[in-house]
């Protein structure tokens, strides 16, 4: 069970909650009451017997201490801790007034106050990619830079010419009437010029359309909103209205993409026998891919759409770039950046055609394990002489077997491995993990 | 003998307002459309004094600098460049360009500006 700084608080709140006192409740525990106190007030680290005693001594759940409840909204914290050292580019005097290693406590005190603050970031980081696309758009649009060039353009011979007609005396008559004419000229090019900017700003593009979230953000939202799960049927009718509800072009045209492939993957594997196919194999990407004569990817596809298996699913092109992320619960998948080196996902990337299996424990997350399968293939799609393209997926199932432990982390930043080989760059969650 | 100046410029209307402008304060003007006729008429009648235009056709204004420039007979030529955007007048400055006017610009800027260039290169009037 996680350990976390915290549960010597909440022991000491259920314990006030039933109106006992330190000394009965270490009585029970047949543990000291001075070494309960310590405990209570998070000075001692509390062993997992003395804990299960405590809790017995309470008769509360012992998974009531643990925390992980709150898993999810400490690593979106922890990451918005990590984003904006990085931003601010603080020192670590800095950090460790952000206090980031209470962030459990903070969580387990003001969870509102800590989803406020996730969602802010949420907003910021949201509205930041907003003034870049708009930034973008304004220095790099042809269109609107053309515009503005045209409208300086006549702008310019306009105020020139005025300026001439306006401040020279003795204008001769053949001039001005040269100049009278360029003026009207110029100012209907202007007033067209005018006419066609207003009408390029005025397009009605949504804000989404503009770049807020990444598509990939947006499919993602989309497939989360359904539970990751789309059934054969769905997909045999294309999911055209849903995904017609898409904010942008792009996003539209992944998720119809990803709607095709689950519509093949589901004719080479069929709800009903590909349910028959786990019950005998079990979910072994192999077995079942040999099974059903296709990609072990396919399998992992398929696979993560079955609800009981609880499965989260990463797939990276040859940059390791991810192209596909659905999470599973204990397994975070970072949002922004790169993810941990030590992933069996980038051993298989480098190894195609080889399965590689691991059992691994995701630093952070307590003695949760999870069992993956990575498998990489490449791809020729412009023939021979064409480039070479890689695709990796790596399944990540829930695990309680026993067997040798790899530590894995989701970021490096968020990490709290210690002494990691594979490290990039320090942690911001402790001080002395290099 | 009237100071030589030689304007690239392809919007016609704005070329003739400056003509008009320099040729009343007493100055020769030569005038081209784009950059590949300039750069004869450089080397045929050679200016004291080049207003370049950014945004040209065919030939952009950047490029006719450089050339303007890698040319011994024009590399200290005094230039000033007409632009429209911040970021064209760094990449203008660097490729050696002495002034900016920025586009709309008054009369009277451009008057003082090409006095002053012309008087710093000792062909004052």
């Amino acid at each position: 069970m996680p350990l976390s700084a915290l549960t010597g608080t909440k022991l000491r709140d259920l314990r006030l909650a039933q109106g006992l006192k330190q000394a009965d409740a270490a009585q029970r525990a047949g543990i000291s009451a001075s070494y309960l106190n310590l405990i209570e007030h998070n000075r001692r680290k509390v062993t997992p017997e003395v804990l299960e005693r405590l809790a017995d001594a309470l008769a509360i759940d012992r998974a009531a201490l643990a925390d992980g409840g709150n898993a999810a909204l400490i690593e979106d914290l922890r990451a918005v801790a990590a984003r904006g050292a990085a931003q601010a580019e603080l020192s670590r005097a800095d950090l460790a007034r952000a206090e980031v290693a209470r962030v459990e406590d903070f969580v387990d005190r003001f969870p509102g106050w800590a989803r406020l603050l996730v969602a802010l970031e949420t907003r910021t980081l949201s509205l930041e990619r907003a003034v870049e696309a708009l930034n973008d758009r304004m220095t790099h649009d042809p269109h609107l830079s053309a515009s503005l060039h045209e409208l300086l353009s006549s702008l310019s011979a306009v105020r020139a010419t005025a300026a001439i007609l306006a401040e020279t005396p003795d204008l001769e008559p053949e001039w001005a009437a040269r100049f009278h004419h360029n003026l009207h000229q110029d100012s209907e090019r202007l007033a067209a010029g005018a006419e066609a900017l207003v009408g390029f700003l005025d397009a009605g593009r949504g804000i989404e359309e503009q770049g807020i979230a990444t598509p990939q953000e947006e499919v993602e939202d989309w497939l989360r909103s359904r539970g990751w799960a789309i059934s054969d049927t769905e997909l045999a009718t294309g999911l055209g209205a849903e995904i017609a509800q898409l904010a942008s072009a792009v996003a539209r045209s992944l998720a119809a993409d990803l709607v095709a492939r689950g519509r093949a993957d589901a004719q080479a594997m069929p709800e009903d026998a590909f349910s028959t196919a786990l019950a005998s194999l079990g979910p072994d990407p192999m077995a079942l891919a040999e099974f059903f004569g296709i990609s072990p990817l396919a399998v992992m596809r398929r696979l993560a759409g079955v609800a009981d298996l609880q499965a989260g699913l990463v797939t990276c092109d040859a940059s390791g770039t991810m192209t596909f992320r659905k999470p599973a619960a204990g397994f975070p998948l970072p949002r922004f950046g790169s993810a941990c080196p030590l992933w069996p996902l980038y051993a298989a990337l480098g190894r195609p055609m080889q399965a590689v299996e691991a059992r691994v424990q995701m630093a952070g997350q307590g003695d949760r394990r999870h069992r993956v399968i990575a498998w990489a293939e490449t791809r020729h799609p412009h023939g021979l002489r064409g480039p070479e393209l890689r695709e990796a997926s790596m399944l990540i199932l829930p695990d309680d077997g026993s067997g040798p432990i790899r530590p894995v982390g989701s970021s490096c930043r968020v990490c709290v491995q210690v002494d990691c080989p594979a490290r990039r760059e320090p942690s911001i969650l402790f001080e002395g993990v290099r | 003998m009237a100071a030589h100046v030689l304007l690239i410029e392809d919007e016609p209307n704005i070329a003739e307002a400056i003509r008009f402008l320099l040729s009343r304060d007493g100055l020769r003007v030569s005038y081209a459309a784009e950059g590949a006729a300039a750069l004869v008429l450089l080397r045929q009648d050679p200016p004291d004094l080049v207003i370049l235009d950014h945004m040209l056709p065919g030939m952009s204004g950047l490029e006719v600098l450089t050339a303007l420039r890698a040319d011994p007979g024009s590399r200290d030529l005094p230039v000033m460049m007409l632009t429209a955007r911040g970021r064209d007048r760094e990449m203008a400055e660097q490729a050696g360009a002495d002034r900016f006017m920025t586009k709309p610009f008054s009369n009277a800027e451009i008057l003082a500006e090409v006095r002053a260039m012309l008087a710093q290169a000792g062909r004052a009037r």
